[in-house]
């Protein structure tokens, strides 16, 4: 790589203060990446013609007078080239190598991976287009950005990049799920799966039932303001005061409700909550 | 050069010669300390043999302070050692007696009362525990009868429990740059308030875990000065309830040494989320909370862990609001027993008495360490 790099460096240094006096090699001044092409080369006799681009440097000893070939995969990476030509004959060229128009690979960034049902511009979209070399393919070019819900709707969206870069929002929806996000651009397609979970529970009921010594309360299940059913796990707390004292209990959501047996006390106050929202009240008489 | 060498030589010599002292002429307790002869003194008196008890549990000669107990009939050696060092890996199994202290409370002339307060140093501190303890005439001396408290056990029996566990695979090392990983936990502050105390500034919070999944929080806050230059930053260490099963909230309490609220022009919090696996189990029913009022203001209760699983170390955090609702106080205790299933631990979490008056309602949340298991 360090002999490779010297040899680089030193062949621009010797092309930059010679090109006054040399003869432009006849390259192509556009090239597409990966494709293979053949150059006429000047004079006769041997030379040795090096090629110098992004990430690459090539030595190729030629016969001079013929054309040299470069097949297919030859100079894969876009950029700008120094071709320079020694030995009997000497001479440069400068060309460009271009990303091919076809895309190949999306680079797709999805984000959120999770997030509440029902959020506006909750889910975005970024999407760089690339050729079959992993060049970035920078002429505008049409993405097509596709959310599809679980209940299998899906909402559309067609985006032209922009220098290689295309990007979308979307409303996640009102039902709780897996939902498909997938891109597509010139054939070249990449999916994402973004998880739509429920929010906040909407309401929270419970009731109470005397357990022998002690009080059974249940909540009814928990659902979030779009009908979906809140996950297991989530936790729900339990107050119960009286006489000055409290108990509480955080218990997690079991197949969809809470239930928990408390000290009974006469006069008990009973409370319920999760997170930020409040449930009803109960006052234990018996 | 010579006087480099003068000083090495002297200091080699003054080495030696303070070895030998110590080894000829060890000073008592600490040749006690190395398992060498006892420090009891005479138990002439009820508070000389409060003394030689506390030092012989503090040195560990679990049979010497044994033997010097009057009422050694009523348990054995074994019991004695499980009351003061507790088991299943809870905070008193790997502490130490740091120091102790005697108090009398009264006296006469067969038996007497002290209080005696052990401090003992744990992994998370120090830990105090209070025992009163009778001391009786034993013909020309005294001997204590030590208050044994029988640790509770739990009887043979199956509990199912059948509680939630998450678990997360993060993306591979190989996966595209634009490749999705899972998400952290969206966690939000819904409360920050900050106080002056004699120590300093002082933040005092609550975080809500708004996710549908388990998360590992923490808080870090940076005091900014009036001309916008910061004051310094810290976080909230172990005062906050650092995992958050979904939709539960932990307060927070992080402290500014010597900093001056007057000084601070705004406050840059920066919560910080991460997905962890964890369980729902165990679930702990905090019971008879109380507030004690001044003096000696403190929040009383007793935790009873409803699951099967033994927690060896269980922390209980207290979230004190004012009548407005806003949190004048976070304060907490580790407990130093462990919680078995269906037995309840007593907590006692002291509450400044300055603030006491302005406190209305109170919040518990316990977070719980299982030996040999994840946070």
């Amino acid at each position: 790589m360090k002999l490779r790099r010297a040899i680089a460096f030193s062949v621009l240094g010797i092309a930059a203060s010679s090109s006054w006096a040399q003869s432009d090699l006849g390259f192509p001044r556009k090239v597409e990446a990966g494709s293979a092409f053949s150059v006429q080369l000047p004079g006769n006799g041997q030379g040795t013609l090096y090629i110098v681009g992004p990430g690459q440097a090539i030595k190729k000893d030629v016969q001079l007078g013929e054309a040299v070939s470069f097949p297919v995969g030859a100079l894969p990476n876009a950029g700008h080239y120094v071709a320079i030509l020694g030995g009997g004959e000497s001479g440069s060229s400068e060309f460009d190598v271009v990303a091919t128009g076809k895309a190949a690979d999306l680079s797709f960034l999805a984000k959120p991976s999770r997030l509440p049902v029902g959020m506006r511009d909750g889910i975005s979209g970024a999407v760089y287009v690339f050729d079959n070399y992993r060049n970035l393919i920078t002429a505008p070019m049409q993405v097509q950005f596709e959310l599809t819900n679980p209940a299998g709707a899906a909402q559309t969206r067609s985006v032209m990049t922009r220098y290689g870069a295309a990007w979308s929002e979307f409303d996640s929806t009102a039902q709780q799920g897996k939902a498909n996000f997938a891109a597509n651009a010139d054939g070249a397609s990449s999916v994402r799966v973004i998880r739509q979970v429920p929010g906040d529970p909407c309401a929270i009921k419970m009731t109470a039932a005397p357990a022998g010594q002690k009080i059974q309360l249940t909540t009814d299940p928990l659902r979030d303001c779009s009908g979906n059913a809140v996950p297991d796990g989530t936790i729900v707390t339990f107050t119960l005061a009286y006489n000055g004292a409290e108990s509480t209990v955080d218990v997690p959501l079991k197949r969809g409700i809470a239930e928990v047996q408390m000290p009974a006390h006469a006069g008990a106050m009973i409370s319920v909550a999760s997170g930020v929202v409040l449930g009803n009240q109960i006052r234990w008489e018996r | 050069m010579i006087q480099g060498r003068l000083l090495a030589v002297f200091l080699f010599v003054a080495t030696i010669a303070f070895v030998v002292i110590g080894t000829l002429w060890p000073v008592p307790s600490a040749a006690a300390y190395a398992g060498g002869a006892s420090i009891v003194r005479s138990a002439s008196t009820p508070e000389a043999a409060a003394d030689n008890l506390g030092d012989e549990i503090k040195a560990q000669h679990w049979p010497n302070a044994y033997a010097a107990l009057a009422n050694k009939a009523q348990f054995s050696e074994q019991d004695f050692v499980r009351d003061l060092t507790g088991s299943d890996q809870s905070l008193e199994s790997n502490a130490t007696l740091n120091n102790f202290e005697v108090f009398p409370l009264h006296s006469d002339n067969d038996s007497a009362q002290v209080r005696m307060k052990f401090y003992w140093s744990t992994v998370v501190g120090t830990s105090v525990s209070t025992r009163d303890v009778k001391i009786v005439r034993d013909g020309d001396h005294w001997a204590p009868e030590w208050p044994l408290v029988k640790e509770a056990t739990v009887p043979p029996q199956v509990i199912p429990v059948n509680y939630l566990r998450w678990d997360v695979i993060y993306r591979g090392a190989g996966d595209d740059w634009g490749a999705q990983d899972v998400e952290a936990p969206h966690v939000r502050i819904i409360d920050m308030h900050p106080v002056q105390r004699a120590d300093g500034v002082v933040l005092l919070g609550e975080i809500l875990n708004e996710d549908v999944v388990p998360a590992y929080v923490s808080v870090n806050a940076t005091l900014i000065a009036k001309d916008q230059k910061p004051i310094g930053t810290e976080g909230s260490f172990d005062k906050i309830s650092h995992l958050l099963l979904p939709k539960q909230v932990t307060p927070f309490f992080i402290l500014f040494p010597d900093a001056t609220l007057s000084d601070v022009g705004s406050v840059h919090m920066t919560p910080f989320s991460t997905l962890v696996p964890a369980s729902a189990d165990p679930v702990i029913e905090v019971d008879n909370e109380q507030i004690t009022p001044a003096p000696d203001a403190s929040l009383t209760g007793q935790l009873i862990n409803q699951s099967g699983r033994v927690v060896s170390v269980a922390h209980v955090l207290g979230t004190f609001y004012n009548k407005s609702g806003q949190v004048v106080w976070v304060a907490d205790q580790y407990v130093p027993t462990a919680l078995l299933p269906g037995i309840a631990a007593p907590f006692n979490i002291h509450i400044p008495e300055d603030l006491a008056k302005n406190i209305s309602t109170q919040r518990t949340v316990v977070a719980s360490y299982t030996y040999g298991g994840a946070i």
